[in-house]
């Protein structure tokens, strides 16, 4: 049923700092909105428990990409739209071009943004996997100052999350890869646009000498959170191109990951398609 | 800042200046059809999977059903009641109409803006940029086909022309 708009007010601070003591002064009471994309969907089908929301929109201090030499830093309120437009995305951060072209269709990208995906903590959503492969790290601000937290350790539980009810994201950084990189992302859904995902994998490797020197995979979907794949990680740094252990490698993503049967897929499906995705990567990585 | 029950919304719509008193929550979707009286923008999932609700925010392509009033606030938007000079028809309501791609109709007017966002920033799009285009656009009827051919005879000299 739809919902009731007497039961909701919206309010839109002109500045980042009066956002800020609003919530500093009703910690929890004021829930955030930006895009819309997620809050919207649930708002219009009278299922939004906040009452009450604050429209984040317009504070340009969450707005804008900062790019030195060593990172790229994006405001929380960069849309997928926006991503897309950014050469040093395309240049650095192939699979962020990915994920932000998996992400729902045109109108969606127009709305949505980074920090919503991130914070409305969804575990298909599907920029998180890149932002994991690329080791991202959020500006976390409050009344209280300024903190950054590695990405990867910023999902607790399902939808919990390193985050105190009076702090917004702020800014998501990325260290930009050094020399010769491989790059996978690979979102498995229902069709190509506007689909959630069932399996979403990707990959970043650092290659020096036909050995793989740094790694990192992040997975949406087949975890409470978008998690990243540790064992799978260690298994593969150190290896070379030519003698990637695939068959280990498949068995040990099977204990990084932890799916459920839902709506979309069954756990079972989950595990063979994570698996197949790996080895995919992998066979792409061997010739890389 | 307080918070009031109802807001005085002003907006740019199809080109006219327009302001309303609305409820800050209530839809782009409703404001456009209810208050301002403009029913050519159709109501599909109202969870942003349709496309059916398709207007022009500033520019960009946008579900109304997604918006919030107080997000609308000083936009320019353009509905699918924009699209025609006065009788006119645009070259691409011309193209719909000529390829026949509307059959029941109800996902035309969320169509033609989406293909209009296209044809604003790639005027020559290519088959698979028209179905990246359209993507988010679901026509229960399954008429896609003609759409696409439609939509594939503005994409300019030397381009797709089927």
């Amino acid at each position: 049923m739809r919902a009731n708009l007497t039961d909701y007010t919206i309010q839109a601070p002109a500045t980042l700092a009066e956002a800020l003591a609003i919530l500093a002064a009703e910690p929890g009471v004021w829930t955030p909105i930006a895009g819309g994309t997620d809050l919207m969907v649930l708002f219009n089908a009278g299922r939004l428990p906040a009452r009450r929301l604050l429209d984040l929109s317009r504070l340009s201090e969450l707005r804008g990409v900062e790019e030195d030499p060593a990172r790229l830093s994006l405001g929380a309120l960069t849309t997928y739209t926006e991503l897309l437009e950014q050469r040093s995305v395309h240049t650095c951060f192939p699979n962020l071009v990915k994920s932000a072209r998996a992400t729902g269709a045109k109108a969606i990208q127009n709305r949505g943004t980074l920090g919503g995906n991130i914070v409305n903590a969804s575990p298909a959503a599907d920029t998180p996997p890149a932002l994991l492969a690329y080791g991202a790290e959020l500006e976390l601000v409050s009344v209280r100052g300024a903190r950054w937290v590695p990405y990867a350790s910023f999902h607790r539980d399902y939808k919990k999350m390193d985050l105190a009810p009076d702090e917004l994201v702020a800014r998501v950084r990325l260290p930009k890869p050094r020399g010769t990189g491989f790059h996978f992302y690979r979102k498995v859904g229902t069709r190509q646009a506007q689909a959630i995902a069932k399996v979403c994998l990707a990959a970043y490797a650092r290659i020096e000498d036909r050995v793989v020197t740094e790694f990192r995979v992040g997975l949406g979907s087949v975890a409470p959170v978008p998690a990243r794949a540790h064992r799978t990680e260690t298994l593969l740094v150190g290896c070379r191109l030519g003698a990637l252990p695939v068959a280990a490698a498949r068995q040990a993503i099977q204990e990084d990951i932890a799916p459920i049967d839902d709506i979309r897929a069954s756990a079972h499906f989950r595990r063979v398609v994570t698996g197949n995705v790996l080895e995919q990567m992998l066979m792409e990585l061997a010739k890389a | 800042m307080p918070v009031s029950e109802t807001i005085e919304l002003s907006l740019q719509v199809n080109g006219v200046a327009r302001t309303v008193a609305v409820h800050p929550m209530a839809r782009l979707l409703d404001v456009l059809r209810e208050p301002l009286g403009l029913t050519g923008t159709k109501e599909g999932c109202g969870e942003g999977e349709c496309g059916a609700c398709s207007v022009l925010l500033d520019g960009r392509v946008v579900n109304s059903c997604l918006v919030p009033a107080l997000q609308a606030q000083g936009a320019v938007v353009v509905t699918v009641e924009g699209l025609a000079q006065g009788q006119e028809l645009s070259p691409l309501q011309a193209a719909f109409l000529t390829h026949n791609a509307a059959q029941c109709g109800f996902c035309t007017p969320g169509m033609l803006v989406a293909a209009q966002d296209l044809l604003g920033r790639c005027p020559a799009p290519s088959p698979d940029q028209v179905r990246t285009g359209l993507a988010g656009n679901l026509c229960r009827c399954t008429g896609y086909s003609k759409i696409l051919e439609a939509v594939a005879t503005l994409s300019g000299p030397g381009e797709a022309k089927r």
